[in-house]
């Protein structure tokens, strides 16, 4: 076996070590890489940044913890981006392990916005954020093609009560609050196919205007629906909410995590070439003998 | 009788459905949601047919010790514990359910989180490896391929130069002129798919649901 057919078929176990090795020192060593803004994922920042003190957003949370390190950061980014402007935030989960998420998520989140924090040149006092009163948090029900279309009705049909068992009728903030049509926008963050519910039932049908985020792998499915303008914007991935952590000025576990990313990209493309090298130099001498 | 009646439900619920979209009338949207909440209904009943065929195949495996037994001992471990700790039956008696459950919680926080978390980490290495053998240039199309793969990953690479900003028009053409028009021509065809699957359904042709009987 030549050198060329050694770079050909090289033992996995090689692969599995070096990208290890690169992801274990990356995320040690502590620096930063810069991140470059598209407008898919700005068209969603600036939507939520125009928006009055008391504007009501719906952010579906609907991932496992499978999807949990591309699509928690997003979550994190929007709520808190969200809150820092006194928007009111109606969560729900149409994800089986979507609850503990959005719990874990509003815990953390709640816990951050107590702090004093200056965003892009903004100085945003640090206050508490109230259940019922900043956020409601519906829970989660199954069937999700019926519950977009339920709650399209009014949200009280799919979700009589929020997640902790109160009557939506006795939350101070869902008073008047029906169904979308006094909502702002909807933001789905998640990692399954609730997104084409969501684009056909609930956008297709009730005409409101609809962000998604991502996992990595499906950002490129959901191109289109941005192009006809069924969505107005597309958070893919851990890039996609590493750029909403750059838009709102708020560093966070999607900036961190990229420089992990963008070395293991380049392990995996060096292997790429490694194997190209090999296979075209072994069919070039492959051919030359034939011709002999 | 047994496979007319079926039938017929399904054509008046079908048709039904069709027309409730498009009449916006309160006495439509009362009916909707009245078949909403059926749906729930049969849905629970499903979800009881799932527990209850879940725990006889799982205890099926472990009573004739059948390869991988173990594993269906857990699944039953897991499913039960969950349900008692779901309940709080040793603190609080049903008030403090689901999330506010310290043990749940637990569960949730300290098992499933870090085992999916894990087993869905551990494909970036599947990835890359599949990366290695699959991606060569052995004709043009897969080499178009390749390169476009390239592309992709390297469009935000910060370590490009100028070279980068290039990388990144080129991305975003393949994104939304390429992957769209493909992606758009998959869609309407699924889309028209389904519409016709929906309509063999409705009018009786299709009628593998109804089982063999």
């Amino acid at each position: 076996m030549n050198i060329f057919d050694r770079m050909m078929s090289l033992d996995r176990r090689w692969v599995f070590l070096l990208l290890a090795v690169v992801c274990v020192v990356t995320y040690v060593w502590p620096f930063s890489i810069p991140i470059r803004t598209t407008d898919e994922v700005e068209n969603i920042f600036d939507f939520i940044d125009t928006l009055k003190e008391g504007d009501y957003i719906f952010l579906g949370i609907d991932y496992d913890p499978n999807a949990l390190a591309e699509l928690h950061p997003m979550t994190y980014a929007i709520a808190e981006h969200a809150f820092r402007k006194k928007l009111k935030i109606i969560f729900a989960t149409l994800s089986q392990n979507g609850p503990g998420m959005a719990d874990q998520a509003i815990r953390d989140i709640t816990d951050s916005v107590k702090l004093d924090r200056t965003y892009n040149g903004v100085f945003y006092p640090g206050r508490t954020i109230v259940n019922g009163v900043d956020y409601v948090f519906l829970g989660y029900k199954p069937y999700f093609a019926l519950v977009i279309l339920g709650m399209g009705q009014n949200f009280r049909i799919p979700f009589p009560t929020d997640y902790y068992g109160t009557p939506l009728d006795s939350i101070p903030m869902m008073k008047g609050i029906l169904n979308y049509d006094q909502i702002k926008c909807v933001v789905d963050i998640t990692a399954g196919n609730v997104a084409d519910a969501w684009i056909s039932y609930g956008q297709g049908r009730y005409n409101f205007p609809l962000a998604l985020g991502l996992t990595g792998v499906m950002g490129a499915d959901y191109y289109p629906f941005l192009n006809s303008r069924q969505i107005f914007g597309l958070m893919g991935g851990l890039l996609g909410a590493a750029q909403y952590e750059k838009l709102s000025d708020n560093p966070g576990p999607a900036m961190d995590g990229m420089r992990i990313q963008v070395y293991a990209h380049i392990v995996i493309i060096f292997f790429i070439i490694i194997g190209n090298i090999g296979f075209l130099a072994s069919r070039k001498k492959r051919m030359g003998k034939e011709v002999k | 009788m047994k496979r007319q009646i079926p039938l017929a439900l399904v054509f008046i619920f079908g048709i039904f459905h069709i027309f409730q979209y498009f009449v916006p009338h309160e006495s439509s949207e009362w009916l909707y949601e009245f078949f909403l909440k059926w749906i729930y209904i049969i849905g629970i009943f499903a979800l009881a047919l799932g527990i209850w065929s879940l725990i006889r195949v799982s205890w099926d495996k472990v009573k004739h010790r059948r390869p991988n037994w173990p594993y269906a001992l857990i699944t039953l471990g897991g499913l039960f514990a969950m349900i008692i700790f779901g309940f709080d039956y040793f603190r609080h008696f049903f008030t403090a359910e689901g999330l506010q459950n310290y043990m749940f919680r637990a569960f949730f926080d300290y098992i499933l989180i870090p085992i999916q978390s894990t087993m869905f980490s551990l494909l970036a290495f599947f990835i890359a490896s599949a990366a290695y053998r699959a991606f060569r240039a052995r004709s043009l199309l897969a080499t178009l391929l390749l390169l476009s793969a390239l592309i992709i990953m390297l469009r935000f690479n910060p370590y490009l130069g100028f070279f980068g900003d290039y990388m990144e028009k080129t991305a975003s053409w393949l994104l939304n002129v390429p992957n769209l028009a493909a992606k758009r021509a998959i869609i309407i065809g699924v889309g028209l798919g389904m519409v016709a699957t929906s309509l063999k359904v409705m009018l009786g042709i299709e009628r593998q649901y109804l089982g063999k009987d």
